[in-house]
């Protein structure tokens, strides 16, 4: 019995790991007399080899799939082990790793078995198992399946925290090339249910004291990066598009892995493209928590993110007209736009102003990058350097100090003979 | 040059803040009991735990507290660093002497420092919710060890009691040796005199463990192992989250 669940448990844990979402945040849920409760800021309770966190206990229920889809590893053609959980299964793992503390709740997805509605109902029956019969009251987050029964959408929004959608494919045209047998409007109908029925809870909220909450955590989505050629500023306005219209708690991205190197329709790839996700990441951030907006981190003439500096970087040097920004004297928003300069540290800024001025001696100690905050601020002390350089010099410029911090160790120490007479067969040290 | 000595314990250096208003004395160096050395040329003086002054220098530094800060002190204190003592009390005479708010100067060092050691001493705290690992023992307790680098487990209690609220639970700071017991109404402090768990990894000892146990933890690691993608391989970023130093009451990391 034990290793037959051990079985499933590792074809489907593998199954579910590109899976990016991880979040147990947004909903602060109070134990009524059972087990679990929700905490708002979320917790990561361990960390894979790979530097993810494990927050949810993260698994399809079967990865056997009716699609063919290009980019995905559960795909119907591809020759894998395949498994399906029993719901009791499922309930008994989360609830047994739950009371060890190895996880903060449920994240359930799946493949499409049979079609949509048998599928979504089966994923409902977990999450109503674990609220009713087990009395859980933890965290849960639910894959909506596209093409499910908008009434099954609604049930499971009941019991769940948040449920998400995944578009996977940026633009309908490309989702129509990897994925012929999807459409791009069964993807953004339940999306918009599940907007629609969080405005309608709220807007009943504020009738009636005691009504059932609607996926109080948001929903949220995942897009692939690399598979397709949509540029960064597409992704950016489509994700930017999610947060303001569709309301959208996060999307997350997905540097594209050659799962299925075979299909001609992908492109071929070493490595996933990670510097890439992570400057997708940082663009996210600067929408989300530094009043960014989308057409700000990327022009019509600069379509792709640079991948040698950070957006808020490459922001200040196309912007460079704005800055110096007077540190004792500028608005917090503008602050903010300051390159080594993150929300922490501008919000103790405003505060500790009011005291004194501060110079940058003060400013080291608060936590501003230096390095890179100082071609764009003027404080007590500081002469604006920012009108000496031309964007491009100093961009090569910060990149080159960025840089040197990684070859100091060899630098600072004097050389004994000159650097040709030095003994071969060791690593050769690049001179600048 | 006057040394103070006190017991070490947070109401021990309120007493000290109070006895130095009282005889209008600076201190050059406040120092805990155990850490003190003779000095030759220096008055020491030892100052007795009194709760009531204690409880009076309390109330008067939270009238003058912000909501958020109600707790600095405390969380500053807990930290143990060296001279904490001095810069807490330099805290107290500006927060006391002025008129307004001081406690978002960050221009100030001593302020910044604080402000810093409350929030290493509350990410200690928050590591605690996340890498506590219960292990099920026969009698139907869930016991988890911990060693945290400062004391915070009272600060968590209240998260495992609101969570795991209908188990039986004991969570143990091997360190310090003491814990809290959770019996389904309270949790208590408890020291064991007798343990039948190491003290070193706080492993329980096999023959108290639930049955299903040692299935459930394989179950685990198997799943850490199996959400884990290959190629994107990067130890740093996972130690930089999970420092080496909680890897032994891990589970998944053993």
């Amino acid at each position: 019995m034990q290793e037959k669940v051990q079985q499933k448990l590792k074809i489907l844990a593998d199954a579910a790991k590109f899976d990016v979402s991880c979040a147990s945040s947004g909903n602060s849920r109070k134990n009524k007399g059972g087990i679990g409760n929700a905490v708002a800021a979320g917790i990561c309770h361990s960390f894979t080899d790979d530097g993810r966190c494990i927050s949810l206990f993260k698994i399809l229920m079967t990865n056997n799939c009716i699609y063919d889809c290009a980019y995905c590893i559960n795909r119907r053609t591809n020759d894998r082990p395949r498994a399906t959980f029993t719901v009791q299964e499922i309930v008994d793992l989360t609830i047994n790793f739950y009371r060890r503390n190895y996880i903060e709740g449920l994240f359930l997805s799946s493949g499409v078995i049979k079609n949509p509605d048998y599928t979504m109902e089966r994923m409902m029956l977990v999450a109503k198992k674990l609220r009713l019969e087990e009395r859980y009251f933890g965290y849960i987050h639910m894959k909506a399946i596209p093409g499910a029964n908008q009434d099954l959408i609604q049930q499971a929004g009941k019991y769940a925290d948040r449920l998400s959608v995944n578009i996977e494919i940026p633009t309908e045209f490309q989702l129509k090339k990897l994925a012929p047998e999807k459409n791009y409007q069964s993807v953004l109908q339940p999306m918009n249910q599940i907007k629609e029925g969080i405005q309608i809870y709220k807007e009943e909220r504020k009738k009636y004291r005691r009504i059932p909450k609607f996926t109080p955590a948001g929903q949220s989505t995942q897009l692939i990066v690399g598979a397709t050629p949509e540029s960064d500023r597409q992704i950016l306005q489509l994700s930017s598009s999610f947060y303001n219209q569709q309301q959208l708690k996060r999307v997350y991205y997905s540097g594209y892995l050659p799962v299925n190197e075979y299909d001609k329709r992908l492109p071929a790839m070493q490595s996933p493209p990670l510097v890439r996700e992570n400057r997708l990441y940082q663009s996210d951030w600067l929408m989300r928590f530094y009043q960014f907006s989308a057409d700000e981190i990327l022009t019509e003439e600069h379509p792709f993110l640079d991948l040698d500096v950070d957006p808020k970087l490459a922001y200040a040097l196309r912007n460079l007209h704005m800055f110096p920004v007077d540190i004792n004297r500028a608005d917090y928003p503008l602050i903010l736009r300051v390159p080594g300069i993150g929300v922490q540290s501008a919000k103790m800024i405003v505060d500790a102003r009011r005291f004194r001025r501060l110079t940058s001696y003060h400013l080291k100690k608060i936590g501003v990058v230096m390095k890179r905050a100082q071609y764009f601020i003027t404080c007590n002390e500081l002469a604006g350097r920012v009108l000496d350089w031309e964007p491009s010099r100093l961009k090569s410029h910060i990149v080159a100090e960025s840089q040197m911090k990684k070859r100091k160790a060899g630098d600072t120490q004097l050389m004994l003979f000159p650097p040709q007479a030095r003994i071969t067969g060791q690593p050769k040290q690049l001179y600048f | 040059m006057a040394y103070i000595v006190y017991d070490g314990s947070f109401e021990g250096f309120l007493s000290v803040v109070f006895h130095c208003y009282q005889y209008k004395i600076t201190p050059s160096d406040i120092c805990k009991d155990a850490n003190f050395q003779d000095i030759l040329f220096a008055d020491k003086e030892t100052v007795a735990t009194d709760e009531q002054r204690a409880a009076r220098v309390w109330k008067a530094v939270q009238k003058k507290l912000h909501k958020r800060n109600k707790q600095l002190l405390f969380k500053a204190f807990l930290s143990e660093e060296t001279d904490i003592e001095l810069m807490l009390y330099r805290f107290i005479r500006r927060l006391l002497d002025s008129n307004f708010s001081i406690e978002t100067d960050y221009g100030d060092t001593n302020v910044l420092q604080l402000k810093k050691l409350e929030r290493k001493v509350m990410q200690e705290a928050a590591r605690m919710l996340q890498f506590v690992r219960f292990q099920e023992t026969k009698d139907g307790i869930f016991f988890a060890p911990i060693e945290p680098a400062y004391d915070v487990l009272p600060f968590v209690i209240r998260h495992f009691k609101n969570r795991f609220a209908d188990q039986q639970w004991l969570i143990y700071d091997l360190k310090r040796d003491y814990g809290f017991f959770y019996d389904l109404k309270k949790a208590e402090e408890v020291v064991l005199s007798e343990k039948s768990f190491s003290t070193t990894d706080g492993k329980v000892d096999s023959n108290f463990l639930e049955e299903d146990e040692v299935a459930y933890q394989t179950l685990w690691k198997d799943y850490f192992n199996s959400i884990n993608i290959k190629a994107r391989k990067n130890l740093k970023l996972q130690r930089q989250h999970m420092p080496r130093r909680y890897w032994k009451f891990l589970p998944e990391k053993q």
